[in-house]
């Protein structure tokens, strides 16, 4: 297959940054989308050029590192996966396109499609956790959790941080991501001791980053690589709401 | 801050006020509603009238009143806020963006249909509300009937009741899932709700221009 | 050199608890004064700087990556051990430990496989407090499954992705630390040079990946959880930024590196499917309890699965080895298949692949159950080589896993060089020569929850610490060799770009140094590697510069330093004549094709010694000394 790729090149954080376009020449439908960058990072940097810089680690879908837009599609056409799991089978020989990192202002640009993702980090820091500390701690099984709230807390706990629903969000509203953590520790026994305190300061913290608010239009559940159901943003807002009275 | 205000201010907070706003007036639509149907008993406007007159002279009512221009202000004060927090929120745009591939029409035209909906709304309080209030008219009906006599005023709330409809149809169940109600097991039932409210209320407000153009025959004023 | 292991004396049930009251305590109001660098935020970087943090030492804590959960532990898939014995199948600590012990075939130390079992059970205590969504019953009681290598069934797990939900956990205790301000992280940093001063390990040089700068950071221990050297074979399970650079420059900075040549091959992977490949898709082992190995009886059949009748299919691991069956350890799952497939009987276009089977267990349990517990791992094979396994059976082929070698250290996990302690898949310590499935992620958080914290107080508290400044001399020079390794990367300007010399030198690590190893091919192997080496010197062409975000020069330091240890792996697997575990010589093998271990000669840990660039590797043993256990033939028949 031959493709015309136009990604987005951005030298640093303070760099304007431009579309710029290249060929990718003999991809096989087999390759992953990032095997397809890797061959034409490869050209680039043959011709003296700077290979066009993303994230990406596991390249199996879990680690959370690579994302980006791809035909104004977060991690790409098709449902349920990150980019490292998209192949070139999903498009055709002679397809355009176009390649964007995440955009939203709680994660600026790094470099080209790389963004800093670390409001994340700075969210689950206040309240994502609870306070059990090493030691000292009683048997697995003298918590009883019966399976049905076992897995309701694994659905939220799957999120991979990748940072898909914000950039497929029209509002750049981390919601999801939040939502996820929050829903999990408050359906499970083991986090009803900062239930209220860590709601409240997690969507604070959310809201300092400058992520937008939620307008419930259900593009992040479309393209979570882990399918998480927004009805996690639901419980989000009761937990939220129920915290403040 | 004081606890109540950093509450609404939030994010999940404005969304919260924007919810409790939105189902208020969705509330006050059926009501209102109720009270137009009386247009369609052949009194010559009579019942309507009576009951205008009531929700003008009634104290409790006239608070409400008040209460609801407060709760349409603060829906659209809040609103703005939102959208403009938003737009910050993504200071650079993508070149391609499709998030039509991810959302339904009604969610991504939220905006477009507020501000369309506030102009019906101007143009509406106007025709209708203003001469009842402030100009001393008391035969609203007679209004009514006169001017849904004209073509223009008949397609022109027929369109405005689609686009509330379509309002609504994001609206309604999305303030269900601000308030946390849209869990799996309510789910459809708030699905069926919401389409009493973004259907049947405003095909409900469509039926009177209609049965007034096609089946009124004259203005009242002539009947009587 | 001598190695001491410092294993204390006493029965083996007692070694570590009469330890920990032996070991030196730090004054709680004292501990605030130490500074403790822990590089690496997988499982066990993580798990060791929460706990240190929560203990009041000044913890700072690197990544390489943007946020400690991205971390390659996230991606183990089956479980984690711990015998708790919740299925009344009689399990027990001694049953794991001597589990852990056969399945390593004999080549770890006793004393330290005993108190990972022994803690292991308070790992999922720990995990379970912090909220990590473990599988349950309706009753809500933790939920088992079996693993390879094991009888009795043991593995806790959550759902295919264990490793992610541990991780997760992890994170969120040294999110907890990060808040209240005991734990800085900092992000995007590569450790490039260990520091020495006055023989203790005192500090590290780092390049902040974003702006290139190099930083120098001093402290009284540093830890390193800096994960396994698999991508050594470039085609990998392990994530793509893996890499030794941290553990290779201990290295050269004094650390001994303990049995480099025992690699796990993972039996279950994704078969390659060309020469783009960039890496290589693991499915949980955890397939091998339900999923059926096969490959055709005749050789070169190219019918498709479905046409070829149940009596001409050849069940060999069931055959093989009736009492274990699909269930064999590691080691020998990916010989076998191997053997299969050198011997004709491969499938797939490759023909590099044998099938596992899920139609009996759905014949058997019904679709829904099967998807419940494998569920994700059965779309991920889908989503890879667009094939429903649930309709046709997958295909499956060994691939470079884990790595039991790693930096040598002692029974309290500090390496050669005083106040270097190593944690985790760095480390050499607890699998021997092979390592039992839902081991990994047991071992990292055993090190780092309930090991490391107790030895690292027992050090500091036994030393004294001149305050060493982060411009003194030892810094200076690491950042200045480290700048000058960098600058001369930079100015080759040659032909080839770092990804392909890493797939030429991966090949022949692969060819030569991978499942089956042999005399020539090691010896080939050591003509060729420096051969690749030198090129790569002279050839490679790294664009951009040193200031800012160059993934190009960050690969390219981590091949330079592959390639050096990829030539201590084929020297050390040259120098153990015999096969065992993961280190199968072909020429030492039974007249059954299994490994043949040689206790006269080989009983020990080979830890090697850097002596300089031109400078051969020194070889220092540790005997191995099996009080409890006595090596015998591993058999699983």
């Amino acid at each position: 297959m031959k493709l015309t790729l136009k990604v987005w090149r951005q030298k640093d954080a303070n760099d304007e940054g431009r579309f710029v376009e290249y060929t990718a020449k003999d991809i096989s439908p087999d390759m992953s989308f990032l095997e397809m960058l890797d061959i034409v990072n490869i050209d680039l940097v043959k011709k003296g050029e700077t290979p066009i810089v993303f994230d990406h680690d596991c390249r199996e879908g879990i680690c959370g590192s690579c994302g980006m837009m791809i035909n104004g599609r977060a991690h790409g056409p098709g449902r349920g996966i990150a980019t490292c799991q998209l192949h070139m089978r999903s498009f055709s020989d002679g397809d355009e396109i176009m390649i964007e990192p995440w955009r939203a202002a709680a994660f600026p640009v790094l470099k080209d499609l790389m963004v800093d993702r670390t409001a994340f980090d700075r969210i689950m820091r206040s309240g994502g956790y609870t306070s059990a500390k090493t030691g000292g701690i009683p048997d697995g099984n003298a918590i009883l959790v019966p399976k049905p709230v076992a897995d309701e807390a694994f659905d939220a706990a799957a999120c991979i941080g990748c940072g898909a629903c914000v950039a497929a969000c029209p509002n750049s509203s981390a919601m999801l991501f939040v939502a996820a953590k929050v829903s999990q520790l408050a359906v499970l026994p083991q986090g009803q001791a900062e239930r209220e305190t860590r709601v409240t300061r997690m969507v604070a913290q959310m809201d300092e980053e400058k992520f937008g608010s939620c307008s419930n239009t259900y593009a992040c559940e479309a393209e979570c690589p882990k399918g998480i159901s927004v009805t996690h943003i639901a419980r989000l807002n009761r937990e939220f709401i129920a915290a403040q009275f | 801050m004081n606890p109540f205000f950093s509450f609404i201010n939030s994010s999940v907070g404005k969304k919260l006020l924007m919810s409790l706003t939105g189902l208020f007036l969705s509330v006050f639509l059926v009501e209102h509603l109720a009270g137009n149907l009386l247009l369609l008993r052949s009194d010559g406007g009579q019942a309507f009238n009576d009951y205008a007159k009531f929700m003008g002279s009634n104290p409790i009512v006239r608070i409400l009143e008040v209460g609801l221009l407060g709760f349409i202000l603060l829906h659209i004060v809040n609103g703005i806020r939102l959208w403009l927090g938003n737009r910050a929120a993504r200071s650079k745009g993508y070149g391609t963006y499709r998030l039509d591939e991810n959302t339904t029409l009604q969610s991504r035209m939220m905006k477009l249909s507020a501000a369309l909906v506030l102009l019906f709304l101007v143009v509406h309080l106007r025709k209708f509300w203003v001469p009842a209030r402030f100009l001393g008219e008391h035969d609203i009906a007679s209004i009514v009937y006169y001017t849904f006599q004209q073509p223009f005023y008949v397609v022109f709330y027929l369109v405005a009741l689609f686009i509330v409809g379509y309002h609504l149809r994001h609206g309604f169940q999305s303030a269900f899932q601000t308030l946390g109600f849209r869990t799996k097991k309510y789910q459809m039932l708030i699905e069926f709700i919401a389409v009493l409210f973004w259907f049947v209320v405003p095909l409900g407000f469509a039926v009177i221009p209609i049965y007034i153009y096609f089946f009124a025959g004259s203005p009242v004023a002539l009947v009587q | 050199m001598t190695l001491n292991s410092k294993i204390p004396d006493g029965p083996l049930e007692k070694k570590w608890s009469t330890h920990k009251f032996n070991m030196k305590l730090v004054n709680p109001a004292n501990r605030r004064k130490y500074k403790i660098i822990v590089v690496g935020t997988g499982l066990a970087g993580s798990s060791v700087a929460a706990t240190l943090g929560e203990l009041g030492y000044n913890v700072h804590a690197f990544s390489y990556h943007e946020s400690p959960r991205r971390a390659h532990s996230i991606a183990a898939q089956g479980g984690i051990n711990a015998p708790k014995n919740y299925s009344n199948d009689g399990d027990s600590v001694y049953r794991l430990f001597y589990d852990t012990i056969k399945g390593g075939d004999y080549r770890a130390r006793e004393a330290n496989v005993y108190r990972l079992a022994e803690v292991s059970g308070s790992i999922i205590d720990q995990c379970v407090a912090q909220g990590v969504p473990f599988a349950r019953d309706y009753a809500g009681y933790l939920d088992n499954r079996s693993f390879g290598g094991a009888q009795v069934a043991r593995t806790f797990y959550a759902r295919g992705q264990t490793g992610q939900q541990l991780l997760l956990g992890a994170y969120s205790a040294l999110n907890r630390q990060l808040d209240n301000g005991n734990v800085k992280f900092y992000e995007r940093r590569e450790m490039l040079d260990l520091v020495v001063v006055d023989g203790k390990a005192r500090g590290i040089v780092a390049r902040n990946l974003v702006t290139g700068k190099i930083e120098s950071y001093s402290a009284d221990a540093v830890v390193l959880a800096t994960g396994g050297y698999g991508n050594v074979f470039f085609l990998s399970t392990n994530a793509k930024a893996s890499n030794a650079t941290a553990a290779w420059r201990a290295h050269k900075k004094g650390a001994l590196f303990g049995n480099p040549c025992f690699t796990q091959i993972h039996p279950t992977c994704i078969p390659v499917t060309g020469d783009h490949q960039s890496k290589l898709t693991l499915m949980s082992e955890s397939l091998r309890n339900d999923g059926r190995v096969w490959v055709p009886k005749k050789k070169g059949d190219d019918r498709k699965p479905k046409d070829i009748p149940e009596n001409e299919r050849d069940y060999y691991l069931e055959r093989l080895y009736p009492s274990f069956g699909n269930l064999v350890p590691r080691d020998v799952a990916s010989r076998r298949a191997k053997e299969m497939c050198d011997n004709g009987y491969g499938v797939g276009a490759s023909k590099m692949a044998v099938y596992l089977d899920f139609a009996d267990a759905i014949k058997r349990l019904g679709k829904d159950a099967v998807f419940q517990k494998y569920g994700n791992l059965l779309d991920m094979y889908k989503q890879i080589t667009g094939e429903d396994p649930y309709q046709v059976p997958m295909r499956i082929y060994p691939a470079v896993h884990y790595t039991m070698g790693g930096l040598w250290v002692d029974y309290n996990l500090m390496s050669t060089v005083p106040g270097l302690f190593v944690l985790g898949e760095a480390n050499f310590s607890d699998h021997g020569a092979n390592r039992l499935g839902a081991s990994a992620l047991m071992q990292g958080l055993a090190d780092g929850y309930f090991i490391a914290p107790y030895t690292i107080s027992d050090y500091l508290a036994s030393n004294k610490f001149a305050p060493v400044k982060e411009d003194a001399a030892p810094f200076k020079d690491a950042e200045n060799a480290v700048t000058a390794s960098i600058n001369t990367l930079l100015s080759i300007d040659g032909t080839t770009t770092v990804d392909e010399f890493h797939r030429e030198f991966g090949k022949v690590m692969w060819d030569y140094v991978g499942m089956g190893r042999t005399k020539a091919g090691l010896q080939k192997a050591l003509k060729l590697i420096p051969e690749i080496r030198e090129r790569f010197w002279k050839q490679v062409k790294i664009t951009g510069n040193a200031h800012d975000i160059n993934t190009e020069l960050e690969k390219a330091q981590r091949v330079a330093d592959f390639m050096e240890l990829g030539e201590l792996m084929a020297i050390d697997a040259l120098h153990r004549e015999e096969s065992c575990g993961g280190h199968f010589r072909e020429e030492y093998q039974t007249e059954e094709g299994e490994a043949k271990r040689n206790d006269r000669k080989f009983a020990y840990v080979a830890a090697w010694e850097y002596t300089g660039k031109s400078g051969k590797p020194k070889l220092n043993k540790e005997e191995l000394k099996f009080e409890e256990v006595h090596p015998s033939q591993r058999s699983y028949k």
